[in-house]
């Protein structure tokens, strides 16, 4: 009797606790799904960059969340699954992006605006972003004046490193091997004729030469440039025993297979966005090896490995060693954000966003205090089958560097 | 690097361009379409040749005799079904070229957007004889020569069925007075469709040529067409030595501008020489006034 | 005489309402900005410049029958020389220059093309385009380097509307003034016949390079006026090869015959392709290319010739000539016949299996 008296007991104090929990809590009010919207290309010139880098991270992390049974969010005392409730096509046209945020902003009025592809697209957006109020985790963008534009976009975030860093976290590669005699100071670089092309290559040019390097060869190329031949033989006949394209995925591409072809074998070989695909590694396989290239992650990450095999199986896409786990990483952080700052207010959870950190995420942990993620990777090598973070080296997760580049 | 190494690369480049053009050049200079998804086939030959090697191994110049006939089929069809009745309805010639421009830039959209749909607007790269090729002691990636040899067999092709055969004497007829040719006993309509068809077969061989060496994704078709639109004003419309010596021009230029000047100005420089060519001679290098 | 009295007497009845109803229609659309949300202003400014590079086009290639794709180019520079001069010179100084710069190279390239026709004259103007974007980029990357340029001045959505509004009308007057000039008049002719004009004693180099100078800085004016919109503009941005062929894409389908035409080109494909980009994003193309082909085969003279079609039909007596209740009388006789087939539906099948295969039947 007594066990069954207490169970009762225990039961009605379970049921009342219960009741008073939920009593204040304004269900009615809470909405059906938080609304998520984006413009980005999906046809045009840029679609397949937005289509490598962007769109499965959107993708597998709207899949993520809701699988999770969606957002806690603390004001409504429940877990709200995310809806994308627009999503445009920009067509690749910056005209018509730039209205289509308007459209998300000021019609579809969505709770959170996932930004477009590209640095160009990103910078003319900023302006948007900031005007309405919505958190701008522009991962795709870098540029050299990113301090001076945090501060006239409050809203803005930048993730990957300035063009400068990059040029840094090379330098410290090439720095160890030429204090030791290994490597020449002689550099041989080429560009993609855009904007990034021409902001790495001012931002390594400045760094290499107050390192103390000779840049013998320097030249641009146009974006689609169908033929680079003559570059890699020019480069092969500079005496350089570093190589530096800062180039899009065609020219990476291309730039590795006419070495191959004109059995161009510089010590370091590094080329620039493309590198990172996985795409890469599956077409150059043991080649690849010790080619370096920009940006690099950490596989032995908590959760990194994980992601990989997530987004390769709900997306079919398998992510690059650069751009692509920060995406992730980004809406990772908005996330939690929502969860800390328990609300929808955007305000508040920009506030959060930059107060909050550091986030744990994906890419390890990730601080906005200054809007700009300050130290993450800059350089990275394939290394049997696998893009990993070669520099800076004091990054956690360092892996030792390969050199020289083995021949083809 | 010695001069003549880099008008050897130019040349090499140029036969590119050549070979992008000379299809183009029979749909245009023959049966008088302006086909601005010429570019879309081409593209649709690199994508087929590349799910070819990828998943069935099968060598891209084998896939061939796959694509190009199956391109030659479609661009039969589309004259049949989509040009016939805008041939029928124009008064004037350029009334047939604008008509024709509209129709083929929809058909544009409607291929690359179904590309995208089918293959994700993904890059693709694989490599097919990108191994080295010694020329005169200078190096060069075989595929790329490959290329330049292919479209000098085809423009020497096309320019021997144009000048020396019944068929191409029929052709040229089309080329410079549709009434007249068919005034004279000629099937207009007949043989303009094998023209298109012709130069969509073309296109396929060269759309699997440039996939073994560059990187293509759904949206890549507009430049070629735009390329060869280029290469085939410079030479002269229908004109196949003036397609392979503006091609040749071309890519001579780029090439000497790449080394000399910068890369960086290599498209302007082909550009402003086609400007300076059409100034000069303004119905093209080989064109008749 | 006095019906000619009378006939100008009316037409000036029928050019003061034109005017009154324009005045009327662009103070209605100067309000727009009061009664919008900025979305929808945003469209309304992508409406007006398509507008005003349209029948800007319209103006030179409408009537000379020559079909530039330089559209982008102009813009273009407009759009990056307010870029380039922003820092140093007021904006509306910066306006100006763009407008000289413009002109500058509108009588180069006029002179030129003046030898060009047909195709020839098409791809030279999009080539021209595409080396200008092409040593644009190159001069940014190896001389500034740095492509971005940023503008940023006190100069809204709403006062990029009202100013285009502006323009689009100054666009609409010269139009109109020039269908009633000796200029306007010559260029018809041109268009018509080139031999035929020189013959009549038209100039005819003159009349072609000053209709595309004209034509040509309202193009620029236009891409300078859109550059505030862009706070940040590279030559991609601003050299985007698409414009051009949009443009002409939209005056084709308004028709070329009058000079409002353009306006029902622009305003459907306008209102089409942003429906189809968020409605269909992941169609757009295969949609939009499939409107450019029915606009191409069931409305060759575009939405100009569909209205006048339409309006002549009003006009005609309607072509029925028992009323609509004739036809109905007739269907309604033709459902109660008895059905006429003494074989039944196997009958029809054999018929057609007989033409198809006739040796059939002789086998049995």
């Amino acid at each position: 009797m007594h066990t069954q008296w207490r169970r009762a007991m225990a039961a009605a104090a379970l049921a009342a606790f219960g009741t008073l929990a939920a009593l204040p809590v304004h269900a009615a009010d809470a909405p059906n799904s938080i609304r998520i919207g984006y413009a980005i290309s999906l046809s045009g010139v840029n679609a397949q960059g937005a289509a490598t880098t962007t769109l499965p991270g959107y993708d597998l992390w709207v899949h993520d969340v809701n699988a999770q049974g969606g957002i806690f969010v603390k004001e409504f005392n429940k877990k709200i699954p995310v809806e994308v409730v627009a999503k445009y096509d920009d067509t690749s046209s910056a005209e018509t992006m730039l209205r289509l945020e308007e459209k998300l902003m000021t019609e579809d009025k969505v709770d959170f605006v996932l930004p477009p592809w590209s640095t160009g697209f990103n910078l003319a957006a900023a302006p948007i972003f900031a005007k309405y109020g919505y958190p701008d985790l522009a991962v795709t963008a870098n540029a050299n004046d990113e301090e001076q534009l945090v501060k006239q976009f409050p809203t803005l975030f930048f993730f990957l490193n300035q063009p400068i860093h990059f040029g840094q976290a090379l330098i410290e590669v090439l720095n160890k091997y030429k204090n030791s005699g290994q490597l020449n100071n002689k550099i041989a670089m080429v560009s993609v004729g855009d904007q990034f092309g021409a902001e790495m290559s001012a931002g390594f040019g400045a760094g290499l030469k107050a390192s103390g390097y000779d840049i013998v060869l320097q030249k641009s190329y146009p974006l689609g440039a169908a033929d680079l031949t003559n570059e890699i033989k020019e480069a092969k006949a500079s005496g350089a025993d570093t190589f530096i394209a800062a180039s899009y995925p065609p020219d990476t591409f291309m730039l590795t297979g006419t070495a191959i072809t004109q059995g161009y074998n510089p010590k370091i070989f590094y080329t620039a966005v493309g590198t990172a695909f996985a795409e890469y590694g599956a077409n150059f396989k043991k080649k690849a090896q010790g080619v370096m290239g920009i940006g690099g992650w950490n596989p032995a990450l908590p959760g990194a490995m994980d992601y990989y095999k997530r987004q390769l199986a709900v997306t079919g896409h398998a992510p690059d060693g650069w751009a692509s786990p920060v995406t992730y990483a980004s809406l990772q952080i908005l996330q939690q954000a929502i969860e800390k700052a328990g609300t929808l207010d955007r305000k508040k959870v920009l506030d959060t966003i930059v107060n909050g950190g550091p986030w744990q995420t994906i890419s390890g942990p990730i601080d906005l205090k200054t809007h700009i993620v300050e130290h993450q990777w800059g350089a990275g090598q394939w290394q049997n089958g696998q893009f990993v973070g070669v520099s800076p080296t004091d990054m956690p997760g360092v892996k030792p560097f390969i050199f020289p580049k083995p021949s083809w | 690097m010695p001069l003549i190494e880099v008008i050897l690369g130019g040349v090499i480049l140029g036969g590119l361009y050549a070979l992008v053009a000379i299809g183009f050049n029979l749909q245009f200079g023959m049966a008088r379409i302006v086909n601005l998804a010429y570019g879309e086939f081409l593209m649709g030959a690199a994508f087929a040749a590349f799910f070819m090697y990828t998943l069935f191994s099968i060598n891209p110049i084998v896939g061939m005799l796959l694509s190009v006939p199956v391109s030659f089929a479609a661009n039969w069809l589309i004259y049949r079904v989509l040009m016939l009745p805008l041939v029928r309805r124009a008064r004037t010639r350029d009334d047939l070229e604008g008509q024709t421009i509209l129709a083929t830039f929809g058909l544009l959209f409607v291929l690359r957007g179904a590309a995208t749909l089918a293959f994700t607007a993904d890059n693709r790269y694989y490599n097919y004889l990108g191994v080295p090729l010694n020329i005169f002691g200078f190096t060069f990636a075989a595929n790329r020569v490959l290329a330049c040899v292919l479209a000098c067999i085809f423009g020497g092709a096309s320019l021997m069925v144009l000048n020396r055969t019944r068929f191409g004497t029929a052709l040229r007829a089309l080329n410079i007075d549709p009434i007249g040719a068919e005034l004279v006993g000629i099937d207009v309509r007949g043989m303009a469709g094998l023209a298109f068809a012709g130069g969509g077969a073309l296109a396929a061989a060269a759309g699997t040529l440039v996939s073994t060496f560059l990187t293509f994704n759904p949206a890549i078709g507009i430049e070629f067409t735009m390329k060869a639109l280029v290469v085939v004003i410079m030479g002269g419309i229908g004109n196949m030595a003036g397609c392979l010596t503006a091609g040749l021009l071309l890519g001579i230029a780029e090439s000497l501008c790449s080394y000399y000047v910068d890369s960086g100005l290599t498209l302007a420089v082909a550009y402003a020489l086609f400007l300076i060519v059409l100034v000069v001679r303004p119905r093209g290098l080989f064109g008749t006034p | 005489m006095a019906a000619s009295a009378e006939d100008r007497r009316r037409r000036r009845t029928r050019t003061a309402a034109a005017i009154g109803a324009l005045v009327a229609l662009v103070a209605v659309l100067a309000t727009v900005p009061l009664l919008t949300s900025d979305y929808q202003l945003s469209f309304m400014v992508n409406v007006m410049s398509y507008l005003v590079l349209t029948i800007a086009w319209a103006l030179f290639s409408g009537t000379t029958r020559l079909v530039s794709l330089a559209t982008s180019a102009f813009f273009g520079i407009g759009m990056y020389t307010v870029a380039m001069s922003i820092k140093i010179l007021p904006l509306y100084a910066s306006f100006a220059l763009a407008i000289v710069v413009g002109a500058a190279v509108a009588l180069v390239v006029g002179v030129l093309t003046l030898r060009l026709s047909g195709m020839f004259f098409v791809i030279f103007s999009f080539g021209l385009s595409e080396m200008i974007r092409e040593l644009m980029v190159w001069w940014e990357i190896n001389q500034t380097h740095t492509m971005g340029r940023y503008v940023y001045v006190p100069f809204d959505t709403t006062m990029i509307y009202e100013h285009l509004l502006g323009l689009a009308v100054v666009v609409f007057l010269v139009g109109w003034l020039l269908r009633r000039s000796r200029l306007g008049i010559a260029l018809l002719v041109i268009g018509e016949d080139e031999t035929v004009a020189r013959q009549v004693g038209i100039n005819v180099p003159f009349t072609k390079v000053a209709i595309f100078i004209v034509s040509a800085m309202f193009m620029t004016l236009t891409g300078a006026l859109m550059a505030p919109r862009f706070s940040f503009i590279n030559p991609n941005f601003a050299f985007n090869p698409l414009v051009s062929f949009v443009v002409v894409i939209m005056a084709l389908l308004g028709g070329l015959q009058k000079l409002w035409a353009p306006v029902l080109g622009v305003i459907p494909l306008i209102i089409l392709s942003e429906r189809l980009q968020t409605q269909f994003p992941f169609w757009y193309s295969v949609l939009l290319g499939l409107v450019f082909m029915v606009i191409v085969y069931f409305l060759p003279r575009g939405v100009t010739g569909l209205l006048e079609d339409i309006w002549k039909a009003l006009g005609r007596p309607l072509a029925l000539p028992r009323g609509f209740t004739g036809p109905l009388l007739d269907a309604w006789a033709w459902l109660s016949r008895p059905i006429f087939l003494p074989r039944g539906l196997a009958g029809i099948i054999e018929e057609r299996w007989l033409k198809i295969m006739p040796r059939a039947n002789e086998k049995r």
